[in-house]
């Protein structure tokens, strides 16, 4: 044990090891899976892999409150979440940078800006570039024959209609309010008012699921309408980081669901002692964040 | 913590030691760099001669891919981080990494990574044949199925790279001992936090990559695809915007290492200190706005062109600073040329040639001319081999006393230099000329007009490989005995680890020694 030095170092764990075994077991599971086998491997993968970090968890939050982590370990951990979100960042940022690419340069090229006439008259003839694309250049070349089809239509906010009934401008609304309430119930823990704690964060929870409501009613609305993955360059980027989005939230609200049982339940945190709860809050104030750059580059100047 | 180690083999799968897990990687890197040596010596062994004659040019294709990918996520990296975790916390005074438990997590993921990756070499349709830079449409459109499999094998890796990185940074920023300020840390130390923020920052962005491809292999997205409106070309960017701090993620802990092997030997304290910090980190700022002189030939605009190779050619300033302060560091000591020191002078005049060449391929209009062809496979083996390769066996061989307590055969280590030296010139200096002369790379056949040089390279690329061999001797016979080392083992040496007894106490500095 850490008896003798202050920095807390755990001992031999079981743990690891077997989070590898579940995270080998996902990858290769769901590579077969997407390849048409079964989806037995990856189920089983993640069956391992949720039980490892749900034992994980508690194992690091038995020992926070058997008193072993020290400030400094504690720091460790803040430092830790904090660098993983910033490699969250990237991760979007390698969409954001596509969708630029393809939006200020690679269609202005196909139809023949700059030096690259050729390549519109002898590849994508007839092919005009437009943000949202509506007509691929498979569509201006092949007509109906095109097998990459453009969207029937797109999100973009569109003066004829009322800011009021835009579905996006409401998932705004309730993804900033979520990021006021869960720093309200943060000021309630530094507060020592438990109670008030809980029914912000409760409320922050409910405005996550919300949220993915409403996402989930965009998505079928855009499938009615003919905006698919599967069409061209819009539907590609509207879908790969609004959904890459929608699945951080959906993560993000798990985490401050945990929160608020542990909370509720057990009691949790204290107004000294709370970096779950923070560091949960710091994931939501990021998925916040980049909701705001989604809505800007995606919604309003799409 | 007064205790050893824990008997049987779950002490390995269960360690959260921050030795044993440095001693993981380092056997897993090592196994690994004989595993894509291999792959290296069939490629070598089809071009000894022009013509066809051992392989497929199908399978000659996935030995270029795999062994790229091997050496590069397998051997290097995973070095690397096994001397991080070894040397730093030993470095800045700290009782182990700062999450001990995800240190453990970020090792064993990766034989699982490659585990999948290699055994795509055994899936219908075989394994990953489109070259280590997967460009698409290669890598989507025309890939074998085994791609996704490969997909989600870089996945692991990243993964283990971000958690990796993370836990360094951590352990920098959080587990000094007192005193030890940011500018009084190793070399070594400096450049892997800033090695680790490049990690962080462009393991996502490969992820996001891998990701773009997997939706339009499998799920109708067209990222790749100009048909639906989006760019090959995009590929590239986003690739190389990974790519090219990934390979200053292979070379600036190689200076750390260097940084302090030619002090020691030179009996001098390194010249410029604070000089190499900072040159450090404005070759880590320059490696993100130089990718796109990895695709001079895409057709981009001349605006682009130019900026790519101006900002390249500035690469160049604080890479001098830093060869200068080695050769300063040098000049007037009292030099001993012991096997770590021969392998770090080597690295610095082999380097410099790496870099040479670099700045000619940095030059867009002359790269024109360069592109493709084997100058550049001379040029990135330059920099990787004597760089990275040299400064880890460097590495090896210096701290290795530290590590089990016995002097390692220095008759061995010598010879072990000389043979590799002389391999890796005889291998990759004709190549500079059969590139020139217009040779291409990654085509198993060739014109009869090369095919002296070849034989060339191709028998020194099996010295190099013979040397290896050595090396594994050499450190297997140091660990299990050899001449008692001290705790200081080389002639005064500068650093908290020559404070510590050798072999290392299974744990270090469990109170932090105070650092003046």
């Amino acid at each position: 044990m850490a008896s003798e030095g202050t920095y807390y170092v755990p001992e031999q764990s079981k743990l690891p090891i077997f989070a590898s075994l579940g995270m080998g077991a996902m990858a290769y599971g769901l590579a077969s899976w997407i390849n048409g086998d079964s989806a037995n491997i990856f189920l089983i993968g993640s069956a391992i892999m949720a039980i490892v970090l749900w034992c994980w968890f508690s194992t690091v939050i038995t020992e926070n409150m058997n008193g072993l982590n020290d400030a400094q370990l504690k720091r460790s951990y803040v430092w830790g979440m904090g660098w993983f979100i910033f490699s969250e960042v990237m991760f979007f940022a390698a969409f954001f940078g596509a969708l630029y690419y393809i939006r200020a340069l690679a269609l202005p090229w196909l139809s023949g800006e700059g030096s690259h006439a050729s390549t519109n008259a002898i590849l994508w003839s007839g092919f005009a570039a437009e943000w949202p694309l509506m007509v691929t250049p498979d569509m201006a070349v092949n007509g109906e024959a095109a097998t990459m089809k453009g969207p029937g239509q797109n999100m973009s906010f569109s003066t004829a209609e009322s800011i009021w009934t835009w579905l996006p401008f409401w998932n705004t609304a309730v993804l900033l309010t979520s990021s006021v309430t869960v720093h309200m119930a943060h000021t309630a823990l530094k507060n020592a008012n438990h109670k008030l704690f809980n029914i912000w964060l409760g409320v922050t929870v409910l405005l996550g699921m919300f949220f993915v409501a409403l996402q989930i009613a965009e998505y079928s609305h855009a499938y009615e309408v003919g905006l698919t993955l599967e069409t061209g360059a819009y539907g590609t980027t509207f879908f790969m980081l609004t959904g890459f989005h929608g699945a951080h939230v959906t993560i993000g609200t798990f985490m401050l669901l945990v929160m608020w049982l542990r909370s509720v339940m057990k009691g949790h945190f204290t107004h000294d002692d709370c970096f779950g709860f923070e560091s949960a809050s710091w994931y939501w104030h990021f998925v916040d964040v980049v909701w705001v750059g989604l809505f800007i580059f995606v919604y309003i100047l799409g | 913590m007064a205790h050893g180690p824990a008997k049987g083999f779950t002490r390995w799968l269960y360690t959260t030691n921050h030795k044993d897990i440095g001693s993981m990687y380092l056997w897993f890197s090592f196994a690994m760099f004989l595993l894509g040596g291999v792959f290296a010596l069939v490629i070598r062994a089809e071009l000894f001669e022009p013509g066809l004659q051992i392989v497929e040019p199908e399978f000659f294709n996935q030995m270029t891919t795999m062994h790229g990918l091997v050496m590069v996520f397998g051997a290097v990296m995973p070095a690397f981080v096994g001397l991080a975790n070894w040397m730093i916390p030993m470095m800045v005074g700290a009782p182990d990494m700062a999450l001990p438990r995800m240190n453990n997590w970020s090792f064993w993921i990766l034989p699982f990574a490659f585990l999948i990756m290699v055994s795509t070499l055994f899936m219908e349709g075989g394994g990953p044949n489109f070259g280590w830079t997967f460009y698409a449409p290669l890598s989507t459109t025309y890939a074998p199925p085994s791609v996704t499999f490969f997909i989600f094998a870089v996945h692991i890796m990243g993964a283990s790279s971000i958690m990796g990185a993370i836990n360094i940074i951590a352990t920098i920023f959080n587990m000094r001992a007192p005193g030890m300020t940011l500018m009084k840390m190793p070399l070594f130390v400096w450049t892997w936090l800033i090695t680790a923020y490049l990690l962080i920052a462009v393991m996502p962005v490969l992820a996001g990559v891998v990701t773009m491809m997997l939706m339009d292999i499998h799920f109708g997205t067209s990222f790749f695809d100009a048909a639906g409106g989006g760019d090959p070309v995009l590929f590239q960017h986003v690739f190389w915007f990974f790519g090219h701090p990934e390979v200053y993620i292979m070379i600036l802990p190689a200076f750390g290492i260097v940084s302090a092997i030619i002090p020691t030997f030179a009996r001098k304290p390194l010249f410029g200190y604070s000089s190499m910090v900072y040159a450090t980190a404005s070759i880590a700022f320059l490696s993100f706005i130089v990718w796109a002189h990895h695709m001079f030939t895409v057709g981009m605009p001349i605006a682009g062109e130019l900026f790519f190779m101006y900002a390249t050619m500035l690469i160049a300033v604080p890479t001098g600073v830093k060869v200068f302060n080695w050769v300063t560091t040098m000049f007037r000591g009292s030099m001993t040329f012991e096997t770590p020191m021969l392998f770090s002078i080597a690295f610095v005049i082999l380097f410099t040639i790496g870099g040479f060449s670099g700045l000619m391929l940095a030059i867009a209009p002359a790269d024109f001319q360069y592109h493709d062809t084997y100058f550049v496979v001379a040029h990135f083996h330059y920099v990787l081999v004597p760089g990275a390769i040299f400064s880890i066996t460097a590495g090896v061989y210096y701290w290795l006393p530290k590590w089990c307590g016995n002097m390692y055969n220095e008759t061995m280590g010598k010879t072990q230099f000389w043979l590799a030296f002389v391999g890796l010139n005889v291998t990759f200096f004709p190549m500079h000329f059969v590139g020139l002369a217009g040779m291409q790379r990654r085509v198993p056949d060739y014109n009869q007009f090369f095919a002296d040089f070849n034989m060339i390279s191709s028998c020194g690329a099996f010295l190099f490989g013979a040397a290896q061999i050595m090396l594994l001797y050499n450190v297997i016979a140091t660990i299990r005995g050899g001449k008692k080392a001290t705790a200081e083992v080389w002639d005064n040496p500068e650093g908290l680890e020559w404070t510590v007894a050798s072999p290392a106490p299974y744990h270090t500095f469990a109170t932090p020694p105070e650092v003046k």
